[in-house]
């Protein structure tokens, strides 16, 4: 009873200083109120393009809401589009930390595809307890190596990594192009894609009402570890310095260069892991436009919760959930779902904007 | 004091009452004074007097919260520096505003024509344009060459360059934030020449500067700042520089800094043939010198005589072309910043904002941040938060650091505390080899003190410790033995007790013993 | 002979939105602020133009509703980031979001229709010199061309004119460089600034315009395919100098006339390699030149007044 007074005294105390208040004012705004008036935002914009094509705006975000949550299978949809979001998205806030704006996890997510769909295909007589977690690493580690290409680069020879890591995209692209349509296009050379993989390849799904599978989970865990690499690390210690100031950085000691291939070299994996799940738990098979654009809607999850890794799973699941929902909406309202391409775009504006009338600004 | 009220003449500027905050710092409070045509006005006042702050507010940089500025006896309102320029008011500021990519004359003429639909926005006739400034540099003896880039001019070069903008733009009065700070003494001499032509020919001149002898010398009068008020105006052939320092920083001054004598013992740093280059030019030549245990070696010299790039080689920041150091006989060349901070050798950045500290990190952050990834603050391969804090506090105590908390963010700390966890880091490390470049730069009164004692403090305690510093005072102040250091060598050394100002001053200047 | 001179022809062809683009960007990027929504902005381009060819029968008059279109876009791009001082990459990932999901959504709506196409418009003419487009090999490229094209090859000489002899192009290349100094010379950094944005997202509508009314004759979902972040690339690749720009976009064109040519004959392989090859010069290229770097200093760095 003593000791919870106590406590109780001692939050009194910490609630009158101003400072504190001060800094839980500060992170309520940065990290609670700004995202959610940024999305209010969005839908707010989103309906007045609604109205003004003659929508029903209620009828049409009733659709989206029903998208979402108006059966298990819905639910499900919304959980497994969110899958490739969160990977990409906590790869995107590692490199962001670390100053590494890496545009690349598009090029990256084709990378793992590409690479995991060869394993899958290659070694299809493997038993599924060894088949997947190699398929998924060497997915892991071809995106790795793809995003590390493009840090190797800034730190050896102080290329601009936005411009490279876009040119890399469509370096990646077009190479999955080349392989689709030649060395691995499917043994009827009929479409751009490949075989389909063995059973024992594919990833299972949780529920069996629902095609949510343990990509997942692994999407989620691949969170948390990042988040303890980032927070808890002497890595990620050096990320984060590097991210704010290289300067102090290196003179703390710190190795700049190979902090920020680190970042990138992460980046890319979680992006190349995302797209070796999406093959082996989602389509099968590897062809051309595998990705509905998950490298640029990552960005938008890392941005939407202050690119904090664990967060992403929040911030995957509304970006899962809008893509999901808007798919049912388009069936059931007729509203096109490229709706929620703008929505997102107006997401990530208003929030960078909200974040310039922060009153304490982070020193940048 | 009536001499100072000459009303017969309508001064070519008055402020009055001038008012400025920045968040809770007052930097100007109540600023009144009047300069004449044809003088130099000089505003003396130490770092963070408020001297800048009210010069940027006549050049139109920030807007006065309160307070009138008349020009010629006409009430005004700057908003912009456009529109100081068109009144005639110039600036040449600390750090030049010169684009490096652009030529002399390109420099001179940007801004001045307009952008669109008129003849003169054509720039095809380079060689005219080169010529028109050139005579007008030419009418103030001033020689520069319009044609080539900035980046390619010395310091003193683009100080001209900065002069003859001010004069193209037909500036009445023009402003000097701490010219000299980044001259050589003869390129100062050549400054106040042209200074001198330039009020004979009827211009206002604002010579802001912390430097009691230049003021002696250049200027006509005086005003003194310090902690955004003033505290006094001075004709300069009326005053002598005790009186002016005792304005300034508003008791007797100290000079010495109260120290026992040294007692020096093992060389602790040898350095010897040290050389430097940097895209072909040399900033190093051939310097050799030792440091001994218990005693601070200070290096005094004019800002950009080589300083940085001896203490960025130290550090292990930058690689020289040729040479040895060696600390306790071990060799520090080719070693990474992280393994020569292990070898024991601390360093105080002159930066500390860019150099020194994260300022996103919080206190305890930065407390570790050269030995975050060793124990006890790493255990099993995770950071241990706990053994952060408490380390953290345990420093932020002894090092009377002023913080909330130490899990706020240094960026909303003063300076003085920002240098005190840069201290405390280097110094909790029981150096043996302390390298401090500026460390009181921007500090007030109270800091740079305290900085001082610590510094004498490690010393007794048997650290050697090389202080860099342009302030030639703080060196002789510190320091047991002096090395002059000039355009890359190292040109004089004199025990401290036996030096003198005059003698200092002449070797800075390059002159050979 | 004959290939040779409908290849260059068509290169100059495809390169037409590229020169429109890199030269909006090169003057950006020379004032100081980086783009990456180009991409975006050609497609909210190229579906205004679209659709007032469309419902009025007015090519000129769509380009240059598309010049106004995406130039607003372009002032909202440069309140983000100029005045409110918002991360550029960021703000220009968000517009190729906005851009991509806005001009499908609108075109869905307009013209009612899934994805396709929802009909062809008038396509720019030819203007033929006579005996001129005669010359072999240059002939057909330089003088057997549309308006746009035209203009486009004017273009470069004139935006090399304005940045390198003028106060204007001054101006702009300080700004970039070190905004300081040229707000201390008198200048409005904010106003340069939003000027170089507009003129580079107008640029960036042209380009888009030039696609449905000169090169496909309608609109297709996300039909700039890359062309934005081609137009980057260029600019990087001609070190930020208008003139190169011409080079670079001729060089990224050839290679997309080689590549219609060879999907013609139907070899696929050497199709796909040649799809990334103009990608992989670029890479090469920044490598091979990386320590001559001509980079404006201050390039996508918010300029704030009190420092």
């Amino acid at each position: 009873m003593l000791k919870i007074l106590k406590i109780g005294t001692s939050w009194q105390n910490l609630w009158q200083s101003e400072e504190f208040r001060s800094d839980v004012r500060h992170e309520l705004w940065r990290n609670i109120v700004v995202p959610v008036l940024a999305i209010i935002f969005a839908l707010g914009v989103g309906a007045l393009i609604l109205s003004a094509t003659g929508y029903n705006v209620v009828k049409a975000y009733g659709a989206l809401w029903q998208g979402v949550f108006g059966s298990k299978v819905n639910v499900g949809e919304a959980f497994l589009r969110s899958t490739p979001l969160i990977l990409i998205g906590t790869g995107i806030a590692l490199a962001f930390r670390c100053g590494f704006w890496n545009i690349g996890a598009e090029g990256q997510f084709y990378a793992g595809a590409a690479a995991g769909t060869y394993v899958a295909l290659t070694f299809a007589n493997l038993p599924p307890w060894a088949g997947i977690p190699i398929a998924l690493l060497v997915g892991f580690f071809t995106g790795a190596i793809w995003g590390a290409l493009a840090g190797l680069l800034k730190v050896k020879f102080c290329l601009n990594e936005v411009v490279t890591t876009i040119m890399l995209n469509y370096i990646a692209i077009g190479l999955v192009g080349y392989l689709v349509t030649g060395p691995m296009q499917e043994a009827m050379r009929e479409n751009p894609q490949t075989d389909e993989i063995v059973r024992s390849f594919v990833i299972g799904r949780i529920f069996p009402t629902s095609r949510v599978h343990y990509g997942f989970i692994i999407a989620v865990v691949v969170a948390i570890i990042a988040t303890i690499v980032l927070f808890r690390t002497p890595l990620g210690y050096s990320m984060r310095a590097v991210g704010y100031n290289p300067d102090a950085a290196k003179h703390a000691g710190i190795n700049v260069a190979s902090s920020m291939a680190t970042a990138a070299f992460l980046s890319g994996g979680t992006a190349g892991l995302a797209g070796a799940i999406e093959v082996l738990g989602v389509t099968g098979r590897l062809f051309e436009n595998l990705s509905p654009g998950y490298g640029f809607e990552g960005i938008a999850v890392s941005l939407l919760v202050n690119n904090h890794p664990l967060a992403t799973i929040v911030s995957g699941l509304l970006f899962g959930a809008l893509g999901a929902g808007s798919q049912v909406m388009q069936l059931n309202a007729k509203v096109p779902a490229v709706l929620t391409f703008i929505i997102q775009g107006l997401i990530i504006a208003f929030i960078i904007s909200f974040r310039y009338l922060d009153k304490n600004p982070s020193g940048k | 004091m009536t001499l100072l009220n000459n009303d017969q003449v309508v001064p070519r500027l008055e402020v009055r009452n001038i008012c400025k905050s920045f968040g809770s710092l007052k930097a100007n409070d109540h600023i009144s004074f009047r300069v004449l045509p044809g003088e130099v006005h000089c505003l003396l006042g130490e770092n963070g007097a408020g001297k800048t702050t009210v010069m940027n507010i006549v050049y139109g940089l920030y807007r006065a919260d309160e307070g009138q500025i008349f020009l010629d006896g006409r009430p005004i309102v700057i908003r912009s520096p456009h529109e100081a320029i068109a009144l005639g008011i110039g600036m040449v500021h600390q750090h030049f505003m010169l684009v490096p990519t652009l030529t002399v004359a390109e420099n001179i003429i940007l801004g001045t024509r307009p952008l669109f639909f008129s003849r003169s926005s054509l720039l095809t006739n380079t060689w005219e344009i080169e010529q028109e400034v050139k005579s007008i540099a030419e009418r103030y003896s001033l020689k520069i060459n319009p044609s080539a880039l900035v980046s390619s001019l010395s310091v003193g070069e683009q100080q001209r360059v900065e002069i003859v903008k001010a004069l193209y733009r037909g500036v009445r009065l023009l402003i000097l934030d701490e010219p000299t700070a980044v001259l050589t003494p003869q390129e100062t001499l050549e400054l106040f020449d042209t200074l001198r032509i330039l009020v004979r020919e009827g211009l206002s001149v604002i010579f802001i500067s912390h430097k009691l002898n230049e003021i002696m010398a250049i200027g006509d009068r005086v005003t003194i700042l310090r902690d955004g008020k003033v505290v006094g105006e001075k004709l300069v052939c009326q005053t002598n520089t005790q009186e002016l320092a005792e304005l300034m920083v508003g008791r007797e001054v100290k000079l010495t800094v109260e120290k026992k004598p040294a007692s020096p013992g093992e060389e602790v740093l040898v350095v010897k043939d040290l050389n430097i280059e940097d895209h072909g030019v040399k900033t190093l030549r051939g310097v050799s010198f030792s440091v001994r245990s218990g005693e601070i070696v200070g290096i005094a010299g004019v800002d950009g005589n080589g300083q940085r790039e001896l203490a960025l080689a130290l550090a292990g920041m930058i690689k020289p072309s040729a040479g040895t150091i060696k600390l306790c006989g071990m060799d520090l060349i080719g070693k990474s910043p992280a393994q020569i901070f292990r070898a024991g050798v601390c360093h105080i950045p002159e930066d500390r904002q860019k150099m020194g500290l994260v300022m996103d990190f919080s206190v305890a952050e930065n407390f570790v941040l050269k030995k975050f990834s060793s124990r006890p603050f790493v255990r099993h391969g995770l950071l241990h938060p706990k053994e952060i804090f408490s380390y953290a506090s345990r420093l932020t105590k002894e090092f009377d650091v002023r913080t909330p908390s130490v899990k706020k963010t240094v960026d909303k700390l003063s300076g003085g505390n920002q240098q005190k966890i840069v201290l405390g880091r280097e110094i909790d490390q029981k150096p043996k080899l302390l390298i401090a470049m500026q460390p009181t730069r921007g500090l007030d009164v109270g800091a740079t003190e305290y900085i001082h004692q610590q510094l004498l403090a490690q010393r007794d305690r048997g650290a050697a410790i090389l202080l860099i510093s342009t302030e030639l005072e703080e060196v002789m102040a510190l320091s047991d033995r002096i090395l002059v250091m000039y355009e890359g060598q190292i040109v004089g050394e004199t025990l401290a007790e036996r030096s003198n100002v005059e003698q200092i001053g002449l070797w800075m200047a390059g002159v050979r013993a | 002979m004959e290939l040779v001179g409908s290849l260059l022809q068509a290169a100059l062809r495809m390169a037409t939105p590229l020169i429109y683009a890199a030269i909006g960007e090169t003057y950006n990027e020379r004032a100081g602020l980086l783009n990456l929504g180009i991409e975006g902005l050609m497609l909210i381009g190229a579906l205004t133009a679209y659709t007032i060819a469309f419902f009025y029968q007015s090519i000129l008059l769509g380009v240059l509703g598309a010049a106004v279109v995406a130039g607003l876009f372009g002032l909202l791009f440069a309140f983000a980031t100029v005045t409110l001082k918002a991360n550029q990459v960021i703000i220009g990932t968000a517009l190729n979001l906005i851009g991509l999901g806005m001009t499908s959504y609108v075109h869905r709506m307009l013209f009612n229709t899934l994805a396709g196409s929802a009909g062809n418009v008038q396509v720019l003419p030819t203007l033929r010199v006579p005996v001129l487009k005669d010359i072999p090999i240059i002939g057909p490229a330089l003088f057997e061309q549309n308006l746009l094209v035209y203009l486009a090859l004017l273009l470069t000489p004139i935006a090399g004119f304005v940045l390198y002899k003028t106060s204007l192009g001054l101006a702009l290349r300080a700004v970039g460089e070190h905004p300081k100094a040229t707000a201390t010379a008198g200048l409005s950094v904010t106003r340069l600034r939003y000027g170089a944005m507009v003129f580079a997202a107008m640029m960036a509508g042209i380009g888009g315009a030039y696609l449905p009314v000169a090169h496909a004759n309608t609109f297709v979902e996300n039909m700039v395919a890359g062309r934005g972040f081609i137009a980057l690339a260029i600019v990087v690749f001609s070190r930020w100098n208008p003139v190169n720009v011409l080079w670079a976009s001729l060089l990224f064109g050839f290679t997309f006339a080689l590549q219609f040519r060879l999907q013609i004959v139907n070899l696929r392989v050497a199709y796909q390699f040649l799809q990334i090859l103009p990608y992989v010069v670029t890479l090469l290229a920044m490598v091979v030149l990386r320590g001559q770097t001509a980079q404006p200093k201050a390039l996508a760095v918010p300029y704030t007044e009190q420092v």
